[in-house]
């Protein structure tokens, strides 16, 4: 398939690399560090964690570049970056500066309405948001290597990330079912490439690994995450919005290695203090969410 | 024959599937807990981040039992596995199961942007002549001790070493589809 050559291949290789982790937002070196030794996979660099771009509004940009860089000279994990949907031009940057991934995110304001940027042209590999199926295969169609569900990012609330990957794992069960006669117009349903849909409706999964984001804020969170069918969990506000960040970072990635040992998920919350505040994301006003950002 | 994939964190799957492809009727588990570790012949350690993987084996205490199991039973570690297998750690220092001879420097190449797929040439496997190599944020071996054997090479440096009953490639042959690095691991295994 024209998707899946060799470039790609390394590409999603890192990500294959990730499963099974905790990747943490990190917004300077010393969070990167308590991240590092709580055993993350990866840290996520950003500007501000999402619960307080909720909370100040204004333009959410790519962090600051000597922020960029004193963190990857700090840990010896992968260091990823936040884009704004379509920035391209910020996209280069950080290829230039070698972060090891680059997510084109909804958590920022986004710069283009119409447009997700071309991501095969990049060397550096992209992972994206989406909540459905469709919005997944266009994001693997434009280059992502690597998909997270959205949820609601800084609510501390899981409700939608459930949303999201139910949803999605519902309708690649759907897609297996069909015969080859409906897949067409699938395509046409899902507004996603009928080679992209073929795949999922061979292999039953996306060819990239498939993540959830967006409202994890406790071990029994990443669990029920894992549960549903994430292949590992990204992990925001949730950590340094919380009463005690080291120990909840521990907790976290203790837990979701052995999310199906419910003792183990009991031991790993034993200590903890307050977890982050939640928001009731049916009160949020439409124009306040984030998961609608992206085309 | 029952062996096991150490599924702390990393591309676990990728190496079951690769067990599997390589013999239909390998029983492959996945080791998270001590009592998992319980009547195995083999262990592989995957591809993933070290640092993470330490951590784990300290919240877990795995990291004796893990040393014991491989002081009887043959190990097979690509990428972080290697990192965790060799005596020294570089780039930076860290602790390590020292159950192969070797020194290993941490992304050695560079970041993710340095990741690549290769055909290494004149390795010692047999069969065909080429055996592609998929190097990720990948280490690089400083040093092999006495007693370690290189059977592939890339840029003069080892990438496939045997030592004894235990196996290490620095590339992830978990993430090729052929099967013959899993085959000789798995045929120490049986030994």
């Amino acid at each position: 398939m024209r998707y899946l050559d060799e470039a790609f291949r390394v590409k999603v290789g890192l990500a294959e690399m990730l499963k099974g982790g905790v990747i943490m937002d990190v917004t300077d070196a010393r969070q990167a560090e308590i991240a590092e030794k709580a055993g993350a996979c990866a840290v996520m660099a950003l500007e501000r964690v999402p619960a307080d771009i909720r909370k100040e509004g204004g333009v959410a940009r790519m962090s600051a570049i000597r922020v960029m860089r004193e963190i990857m000279r700090t840990v010896s994990i992968p260091v990823m970056a936040k884009v704004r949907i379509g920035h391209f031009a910020e996209a280069q940057v950080l290829e230039a500066l070698e972060v090891d991934y680059i997510d084109e995110s909804e958590v920022l304001t986004p710069a283009d309405e119409e447009f997700h940027i071309d991501k095969r042209a990049f060397k550096v590999p992209f992972v994206c948001g989406c909540r459905n199926l469709g919005e997944a295969l266009r994001r693997i169609a434009e280059g992502a290597a690597m998909i997270r569900t959205k949820g609601e990012a800084g609510s501390g609330n899981i409700v939608e990330a459930v949303r999201h990957m139910r949803t999605i794992v519902r309708e690649m069960k759907q897609l297996t079912v069909l015969g080859p006669e409906e897949l067409v117009a699938e395509s046409k349903k899902l507004g996603a490439p009928l080679e992209l849909v073929e795949y999922v409706h061979q292999n039953g999964k996306l060819p990239v690994p498939n993540f959830s984001a967006g409202g994890i804020a406790t071990p029994a969170d990443a669990a029920l995450a894992r549960f549903l069918g994430a292949e590992a969990v990204f992990v925001g506000s949730g950590i340094f919005k919380s009463s005690d960040p080291e120990t909840r970072a521990k907790a976290i990635v203790k837990a979701n290695t052995n999310y199906t040992d419910p003792k183990a998920v009991l031991e790993a919350s034993e200590e903890l203090g307050e977890a982050m505040p939640g928001l009731d994301v049916a009160k949020l006003p439409e124009s306040e969410l984030m998961q609608t950002r992206g085309w | 024959m029952r062996v096991g994939v150490l599924a702390l964190q990393g591309d676990f799957e990728a190496h079951a599937a690769a067990l599997r492809r390589a013999c239909a009727s390998a029983d492959v588990v996945e080791v998270r807990q001590v009592a998992h570790l319980e009547g195995l012949a083999g262990l592989v350690i995957p591809g993933g981040e070290s640092t993470t993987m330490l951590k784990l084996m300290e919240y877990y205490g795995l990291f004796e039992p893990l040393r014991e199991f491989g002081s009887r039973r043959p190990v097979f570690g690509t990428c972080a596995g290697a990192i965790l297998l060799a005596s020294e750690v570089l780039n930076p220092a860290q602790a390590s199961l020292g159950l192969v001879d070797l020194t290993v420097e941490r992304n050695a190449y560079g970041r993710q942007l340095d990741s690549r797929v290769v055909r290494i040439a004149g390795h010692e496997l047999g069969g065909e002549p080429e055996l592609e190599a998929v190097f990720i944020r990948a280490p690089i071996i400083r040093h092999i001790g006495e007693g370690c054997q290189v059977l592939a090479q890339y840029g003069g440096d080892p990438v496939l070493v045997e030592a004894g009953s235990h196996l290490v490639a620095t590339f992830h042959p978990e993430l090729s589809s052929d099967p013959r690095v899993h085959s000789l691991f798995l045929s120490k295994v049986t030994v």
